[in-house]
């Protein structure tokens, strides 16, 4: 067993820092996004509406037509200049400087957090998730990696202040509430089964936790759609950097899928692996239960999308439900309840 | 109201208000269902997507008391102090079977419904699709152009003579190797090519259902024929497989003792390696190794390695390294100063520094039984309030600090009584810190007297035990197979598009640019996704440039 380098641990835990304060800083530069487009819509959307009023004027049109510049699907409405239904990158968008500065820094971020990750395994001489500590940093550099990797080809900028904004959360719960020097495993945890389970089990958690953000958004877009259809004000103008609940809802489904059989997998490979370690492959351990009440949660959400009244909101729940699940398995489930999976390091 | 399979209509159409008034209807008459149609009814509604939906999601919440409680068939001694502490509490929970959740009443209803209902549901859809696979693709469409993906090319320098037919079975051969299934229409109004593709959307998706319930087949049967059991092995010491040597046994409700395979197992040595270079982490265990020699009949002994994560595998039958602890080797003398017990002593360990409880029940002493309870500690130390406590795991300073007894152990009735507790009722303290004799407290190899002749205790040495698991399930492999199963199923029925395409030739008419027509022709194509299909309009793309690339020449009018 290689020894334990204790001094680049130290680094380690030095960069971890470095990075949750870069983070920060990317999650303040997409807030600030968020609240200064807000104010560019506006104000685009008034020029629109003066330019629309002085053209009725001249016809000389009395019908006053407010509303339909706020609909969702209004031709003269700048959503289609920000976002599009796909997601792809449009022109005006790149006009969020803020949004760039923000997207500039988390990757930066996230290279200092790669090196953390990354010296922190040398240190220890085996992969960096061994206890509650390292599943949160390693959890949190997989949610980064996955988001700005998604980035490059889709415009989910929108999602930055969430996102980041968590992965900062990870980070500093990490280092406050759970600071584990480096350490040799438990030989209940020498097992090729760690790398693969938990591997596939954090991407997929990281998977799920976008698809989290997205079904979040697309209750409130569906809610502010509906509001807007009957007529009434847009109260979270900030929405209409946001795609339509539907093809939200779309594209959190297609993530959904490829992270339920991710997961799905996960619960296999932890049979195996339960199986060659305690002796069996299920015994209802609390963390098998949980586990199993996600994939059953998720597997839900897939019938969902099946069936007739079942789409849309409904669903989105089923998803936001499934992921509290995930947070409460990782949490409270690691922390307080006692069971076979105790041994992580809290 | 129809009610087809998979309908999600309310219930509210149900045959309990066949004679009521329909919300928001008015009076209508619907036909009494007979007892026939009633169970047609039921069925209709237990495999309906609804209720395969409500009842998954019923599964799910019905699990999570599974984690909020102890469990008899995970921690049974949690669910005993359970009772014990909350005794009006725990009774309630007992009688809703709470401690019980993975084989209540209820949670076994719900899975099994949910089984049902899956059944109901995969096989009709089974046999749909096998007269799907035997179907010609669906007819072409009236107009492609409705399509959300389509397209037309103009083909206008093919020779004259090629005949719609070449074009069709040209067309039909590139969509075959793209993976559709295709039939060529010569004869329509407009001749034409239909194609389907996707087919094994379908297949994976059944595949994976069909394995889910040969998981649950597979999970009862290893129940049933398969059988657990644990047993304590000191070092020096053989474990046989028969029911007489294990310390607990739990069997299927199809076990029979001949089932046992004949195999052996003797503890050798066993080893620890402990991390003493981390000042964070000194003293945590880093190995624990049982060298072990295993024997079958008709082969020679083997010398193996048991390890954590590394089970010994012999027939059909796996053997796994749970736990360890310290066996002190103690040496009791009665009042008339012969041995009445000598060997050792397995004491169960209290934390990480293996501080281990230790009882030791001498029935044969003479004139009194003995009786001896308390705490061995590797690396004796003592607390800020003066307890005993153990420094550190490795027996560096081993020490036994006991009280002691006599009188009547209880044994004698044959009533069976737990080895690790001692019960002193009808004891006599000898030895205890609240008394004048104060406790015994011995070293390694010394010997210490009891108060008032009543013998003596000897603290020979140390040995160490395995704590080993034997575990025989039947039906390992096969839920292994099918879950393999149902995760490749699933991923095919998540991720194979199936898509419609349907490729038609028009004779370019006036519409030709250049007037002359030596056979420009319109090719039209349309493609459609059956479902979730993100790529559909990628595959539109590439099958334009492929027909591009077939009938050369032609020219792009449209995307």
């Amino acid at each position: 067993m290689p020894t334990i380098n204790e001094q680049l641990g130290a680094y380690s835990d030095l960069f971890m820092l470095l990075a949750a304060m870069a983070y920060a800083i990317a999650f303040i530069s997409f807030a600030w996004d968020l609240a200064k487009s807000n104010q560019t819509i506006r104000e685009l959307e008034s020029g629109l509406l003066a330019e629309e009023a002085k053209q009725l004027a001249t016809v000389g049109a009395a019908t006053t037509t407010e509303n339909r510049y706020r609909g969702p699907h209004a031709p003269a409405a700048d959503d289609g200049l920000l976002v599009n239904e796909s997601m792809n990158y449009v022109r005006k968008a790149g006009k969020r400087t803020a949004a760039r500065v923000g997207v500039s820094v988390a990757w930066i971020a996230a290279a200092i957090h790669v090196f953390a990750v990354v010296s922190r395994a040398i240190a220890a001489g085996r992969v960096p998730w061994g206890n509650m500590y390292e599943f949160l940093t390693t959890g949190a550099l997989v949610v980064a990696l996955v988001f700005l990797v998604v980035l490059l080809k889709k415009d989910l900028r929108f999602m930055g202040t969430f996102v980041i904004g968590l992965v900062t959360l990870m980070l500093c719960a990490a280092t406050m509430g759970f600071p584990t020097p480096v350490a040799h495993l438990v030989p209940a945890l020498q097992s090729p089964w760690l790398i693969i389970h938990v591997s596939i089990a954090v991407l997929a958690s990281s998977l799920f936790t976008i698809t989290f953000a997205l079904s979040v958004l697309q209750l409130f877009q569906a809610d502010r759609q509906a509001k807007l259809a009957a007529g009434k004000p847009d109260r979270l103008a900030f929405l209409r950097m946001v795609p339509s609940a539907a093809a939200l809802e779309n594209f959190a489904y297609r993530i959904n899928a490829v992270a339920f059989v991710m997961w799905t997998f996960t619960l296999m490979a932890g049979a195996v692996w339960a199986e060659a370690a305690w002796g069996r492959y299920w015994g209802w351990d609390t963390k098998e239960v949980w586990t199993f009440v996600i994939w059953v949660v998720f597997a839900g959400y897939l019938h969902a999308r099946a069936t007739r009244g079942w789409t849309g909101t409904r669903s989105a729940w089923l998803s936001i439900i499934g992921y509290l699940c995930i947070v409460f398995n990782f949490t409270v489930v690691n922390i307080y309840f006692n069971g076979l999976h105790s041994y992580a390091g809290v | 109201m129809a009610l087809t399979r998979n309908t999600d209509q309310p219930s509210s159409s149900g045959p309990g208000k066949g004679k009521g008034r329909k919300p928001g209807g008015g009076d209508v008459a619907v036909p009494a269902l007979g007892p026939l149609g009633m169970l047609r009814w039921a069925w209709t509604q237990l495999t309906s997507m609804r209720t395969a939906l409500f009842l998954l999601l019923l599964l799910a919440v019905a699990t999570v008391p599974g984690s909020l409680f102890p469990q008899r068939s995970v921690n049974p001694t949690e669910v005993t102090a359970y009772l014990d502490n909350k005794p009006v509490l725990g009774q309630w929970l007992d009688a809703f079977q709470l401690f019980d959740v993975f084989s209540s009443v209820w949670f076994s209803a719900i899975y099994l419904l949910l089984f049902i209902s899956l059944i109901g549901c995969v096989f009709p859809r089974a046999k749909k699709h096998l007269q799907a696979l035997r179907t010609p693709p669906p007819r072409t469409p009236a107009r492609l152009s409705r399509l959300p993906e389509n397209g037309t090319l103009e083909v206008s320098e093919l020779p004259a003579d090629l005949p719609d037919s070449q074009i069709l079975s040209r067309s039909a051969a590139l969509l075959k190797k793209r993976g559709y299934r295709v039939e060529q229409r010569p004869d329509g109004q407009v001749p034409s090519v239909g194609a389907e593709r996707g087919y094994i959307r379908e297949v994976g998706n059944l595949i994976f259902h069909f394995s889910l319930i040969g998981v649950l087949a597979a999970v009862a049967i290893g129940g049933v024929f398969g059988y657990t059991g644990q047993r304590i092995v000191v070092e020096g010491e053989s474990f046989v497989n028969t029911l007489v040597s294990y310390d607990s046994f739990t069997p299927g409700t199809g076990f029979k003792e001949g089932s046992l395979s004949p195999f052996s197992v003797t503890l050798d040595k066993f080893d620890v390696t402990y991390d003493r270079e981390s000042t964070t982490h000194f003293g945590q265990p880093i190995d624990f190794h049982a060298r072990v020699t295993t024997s079958e009949p008709g082969s020679e002994p083997e010398k193996q390695d048991l390890r954590v994560n590394h089970p010994l595998r012999i027939g059909g039958t796996a053997v796994y390294l749970v736990g360890n602890g310290y066996a002190p080797e103690i040496t009791v003398r009665d009042g008339h100063g012969d041995v009445s017990y000598s060997g050792p002593v397995v004491a169960v360990p209290q934390d990480d520094v293996f501080t281990s409880l230790l009882v030791l029940k001498v029935p044969d002493a003479q004139p009194d039984q003995l009786g001896f309870v308390g705490l061995f500690l590797p690396t004796a130390g003592v607390n800020s309030s003066g307890v005993g406590i153990s420094l550190d795991p490795s027996p560096v300073l081993p020490q036994l600090q006991l009280n002691s007894y006599y009188g009547d152990l209880g044994l004698d009735a044959g009533d069976p009584q737990n080895v690790f507790v001692l019960d002193t009722d009808k004891l006599t303290e000898l030895n205890s810190r609240n008394l004048d004799s104060g406790g015994l407290v011995v070293n390694a190899g010394q010997t210490v007297k009891l108060p008032q002749d009543k013998g003596s205790i000897t603290f020979d040495g140390i040995k160490r035990y395995a704590a080993l698991d034997i575990h025989h399930d039947p039906g390992k492999l096969p839920v292994a197979i099918f879950a393999a199963l149902a995760l490749l199923g699933l991923a095919v029925s998540l991720f194979t598009p199936r898509r419609r395409a349907w490729i038609k030739v028009h004779p370019a008419g006036q519409g030709a640019r250049d007037g002359d027509d030596h056979g420009g022709r319109i090719i039209e194509y349309g493609v459609l996704a059956r479902g979730e299909d993100p790529r559909v309009r990628q595959e539109a793309r590439e099958l334009r440039t492929l027909l591009e690339g077939e009938f050369t020449g032609t020219s792009r009018t449209e995307v």
